[in-house]
């Protein structure tokens, strides 16, 4: 599974901005933290912002903050506003497969892909923040 | 771990007695819109009554009023697994969620399997049950080193 730079960006960004919703953070500053294009970044904020999961903040400065509800937010919600996850590996309109072993990959991806959007919604950004915090990226335990 | 709420410190957990059973009863019709008397009374005698060591059916109750229910055991060495806890039935009064009774009985489980001497917890849910598979992943769980696989049974003919 691979995402495509601007779903890592706004995740990156979302994840940033939830774990102080009350901080305003411009795009140079999560762009210079995750070493990423701030340029890249302020497009994918503004989108996140038309979204209504970040909002653009007045003042001095300027930046965004976060303004979704972390514990229902999934990682699926942000990923979707970016590029379409589906359990259906066939592009639109492509028909199945024709030859017996392309009907049974088409399934064995199918598989793959059900599972990654399982995940994708079953994990809100209230629960990537304990996994930053627990782990830093590596297994949590059971409290 | 986070401090506990005024709501959350008000919920006790303790183990689940014969009356509490008509509770279970009501609340898993209530969310499954299915009663179901004699299967809920077998699984208090198999694991409210029995191997306590390493069987558990908790309630969680609030000033006197009864909010959920889990079950754990400690199993061994099925799948070729270790030791582990699993949890296979949790469930919480519909309007009494979002205030952690759900992580509670959760975390009061966790707390008989180490006393059982596991140091695993593990449970199976629907891939399409998102609520209850965010549940678990807020309280720590992620997939495991095992795959379910199942298969429709062909029918095996004349």
């Amino acid at each position: 599974m691979k995402l495509q730079k601007a779903t890592c960006f706004a995740l990156f960004a979302v994840i940033e901005l939830a774990r102080d919703p009350s901080r305003q953070l411009s795009a140079a500053e999560i762009a210079d933290k995750y070493s990423i294009s701030a340029h890249h970044l302020a497009k994918v904020l503004r989108d996140l912002g038309r979204a209504g999961i970040v909002v653009a903040a007045r003042g001095v400065g300027g930046g965004y903050k976060f303004a979704g509800n972390p514990r229902r937010l999934t990682l699926m919600d942000v990923i979707a506003l970016f590029e379409p996850i589906k359990s259906d590996t066939l592009s639109e309109g492509e028909p199945l497969p024709v030859t017996d072993a392309g009907q049974a990959l088409h399934l064995v991806l199918k598989e793959i892909d059900e599972h990654a959007i399982a995940t994708f919604r079953s994990i809100t950004i209230s629960t990537m923040l304990k996994l930053v915090e627990d782990g830093r990226g590596g297994r949590r335990t059971a409290r | 771990m986070a401090r506990k709420t005024d709501a959350e410190k008000a919920v006790g957990i303790r183990r689940a007695e014969a009356r509490d059973v008509a509770f279970v009863i009501a609340l898993d019709k209530k969310i499954t819109g299915i009663e179901k008397p004699d299967y809920w009374h077998d699984m208090f005698e198999r694991y409210g009554a029995n191997r306590q060591d390493e069987r558990f059916f908790l309630i969680a109750e609030m000033n006197g009023a009864l909010e959920g229910f889990i079950i754990g055991e400690t199993r061994a060495w099925e799948f070729g697994s270790p030791p582990c806890g699993w949890v296979f039935a949790i469930q919480v009064w519909p309007g009494k969620r979002l205030k952690g009774v759900g992580a509670q009985l959760f975390e009061a489980l966790c707390d008989c399997f180490r006393a059982a001497g596991v140091t695993t917890v593990r449970t199976m849910i629907a891939r399409d049950n998102t609520s209850v598979l965010s549940f678990f992943r807020s309280c720590g769980l992620m997939a495991g080193p095992f795959i379910e696989l199942e298969a429709p049974l062909r029918d095996s003919g004349p």
